[in-house]
């Protein structure tokens, strides 16, 4: 009733029946494109307010409270504040790399994005290895990030750029790990699958270490997005904004959007494996059945976004609630505690799904 | 491998107690002020150094005895006490204020004119909203026009000498 899957069969049916084939898979996937960069971009903007808000809210503070109804309307001002803005051309740095750099990061984090399953029919990247995709192209960012500290031809951009690629490759261990862990569990790559596999339950409630894989993951998607406690790459004392300093107007947006939308990018991908993506909450059982069905009611787009908002807002309060860590404690934390904790996890995980 | 499992428990148990706490804070009602939409209702403390006035009383009096203390104590020479001689009726040569002026663009809001005034003539209000368009609309008379001070009866003694700390000082 509330799906989207019928209207999307509804434009193929009528693009169908009056254009020849190609022409129909050409404007799909254009409308498939712009879709998601709209979507892309409307995350962006929903999210930079819900940080603002939070924020403030943790520091009993209102935020933004101007523009529109309860500031509503102030990532729409920043927005255009920020495309007015002058791009400054550096004189002495390799101008291809530094914008290569730049479209790395919004391709990679664009690219992961893609691959999210925001409800029943709305599938943009479905592979077969779709675990494995998701690992592969959120790794593009790194190399972005590298780029664009290394292209500016400024000390602190190259230091910002190292400790966040330090950060970034440590951690995508413990979050790939994790993944594989879901992955035994689940018996198969495929996202949909894996969706599929927790009509029943979620993989949450089907297995005691699948909290222990959750935990690790949460954390280790924490400090790749660069955020929080993890925010390394951004040192004002010693490294002012990191990677991106010699950055400016949309250029820097775009950074900014790119790390943004990974938040969301790693919510969401979090709900897809642990919390049943677009599933609805059920139990499994007999006197459950009337809750069952109030639970199906709901459509399944609105239990993706509020799961994924749920792990944001819980990435949002880790982020208000601890100091920073240094560098070393940070990668101390990684190799010493998470990676062992992980690889642990994925053993008895196996044993788990070999004997239960 | 034991203290490395009890410092992981223990560290989590330390970062939800953290969470714990910064949880608290985020349903705390909020201290920002917006402005305004609420200056009729915003309200300062009493102790708030708003302003330099005149404490007057209802029959247009005020108490200060151009005595020129505050203006001597003044850091910044930001009060000028003007004084002129007037003939009382039964003879007598008598020096009252004439004007008293006060640059609220020197001031530093430190009280000491408040605190060294003898007569508690001059008190702070609440009045914050200071913006002008010219430097000299800063430079306040703060007796009003036709305002006079306090008659005193002759056989009234001295008054008794004001208490060291200021008045606004032990409200609030």
């Amino acid at each position: 009733m509330l799906e989207v899957g019928g209207i999307l069969s509804w434009i193929h049916e009528a693009l169908s029946s009056s254009c020849p084939e190609w022409l129909t898979l050409l404007i799909e996937y254009v409308l498939i494109g712009v879709g998601f960069l709209a979507l892309y971009a409307l995350i962006a903007l929903i999210l930079i307010l819900l940080e603002r808000k939070v924020c403030a809210y943790y520091q009993c503070r209102l935020g933004p409270m101007r523009a529109g109804f309860w500031g509503l309307l102030q990532p729409f001002a920043d927005m255009i504040k920020i495309l007015m803005k002058e791009i400054i051309p550096l004189l002495k740095n390799d101008k291809f790399l530094f914008f290569t750099a730049l479209f790395l990061v919004i391709i990679g984090s664009l690219c992961t994005f893609g691959a999210l399953q925001f409800s029943k029919d709305l599938i943009g990247i479905d592979f077969n290895v779709g675990v494995f995709y998701v690992l592969a192209i959120s790794s593009l960012g790194v190399l972005g990030i590298l780029l664009a500290g290394w292209s500016s031809n400024n000390k602190y951009t190259m230091i910002g750029a190292m400790r966040a690629g330090a950060q970034l490759v440590s951690y995508e261990l413990s979050s790939g790990l994790s993944l594989l862990t879901i992955v035994i569990l689940g018996g198969t790559m495929q996202l949909s699958g894996l969706i599929e596999a927790q009509s029943e339950t979620w993989f949450l409630f089907q297995s005691p270490f699948t909290w222990i894989a959750m935990i690790i993951y949460l954390i280790a998607g924490h400090a790749e997005t660069n955020r929080g406690p993890f925010d390394l790459p951004e040192a004002e004392s010693e490294l002012t904004a990191g990677y991106h300093i010699e950055y400016s107007g949309i250029t820097f947006g775009l950074f900014y959007v790119g790390e943004y939308v990974n938040m969301f990018t790693i919510a969401g991908i979090g709900t897809m494996v642990f919390l049943g993506g677009w599933q609805p909450f059920h139990i499994n059982a007999e006197w459950a059945a009337g809750f069952n069905g109030v639970m199906d009611m709901i459509p399944t787009w609105l239990w993706f976004f509020a799961k994924a908002f749920g792990l944001v807002m819980l990435s949002l309060w880790v982020r208000w609630s601890f100091p920073r860590l240094r560098i070393d404690q940070l990668l101390h934390l990684e190799w010493k505690i998470l990676m062992p904790i992980s690889l642990l996890n994925m053993l008895l995980m196996a044993l788990w799904v070999a004997y239960f | 491998m034991i203290k490395y499992i009890k410092d992981l428990f223990s560290g989590i148990y330390a970062l939800l107690q953290g969470m714990y706490i910064t949880n608290l804070n985020f349903w705390r009602p909020k201290v920002t002020e917006q402005y305004p939409e609420d200056r009729q209702t915003a309200r300062q403390f009493e102790r708030f150094r708003g302003e330099l006035v005149f404490d007057m009383n209802d029959q247009n009096e005020h108490k200060c005895i151009a005595c020129g203390l505050c203006a001597r104590n003044c850091p910044n020479q930001s009060l000028e006490v003007i004084t002129k001689s007037i003939t009382t009726e039964d003879g007598k040569t008598k020096k009252v204020l004439d004007k008293f002026l006060y640059d609220l663009g020197s001031c530093t809001f430190c009280s000491l004119c408040t605190q060294s005034c003898a007569q508690k003539a001059i008190k702070w209000t609440n009045n914050f909203e200071h913006a002008v368009f010219n430097r000299s609309a800063l430079v306040k008379q703060l007796n009003p026009e036709g305002s006079k001070a306090i008659e005193r009866k002759p056989t009234v003694a001295a008054p008794k000498a004001a208490p060291a700390a200021g008045q606004n000082e032990n409200q609030q």
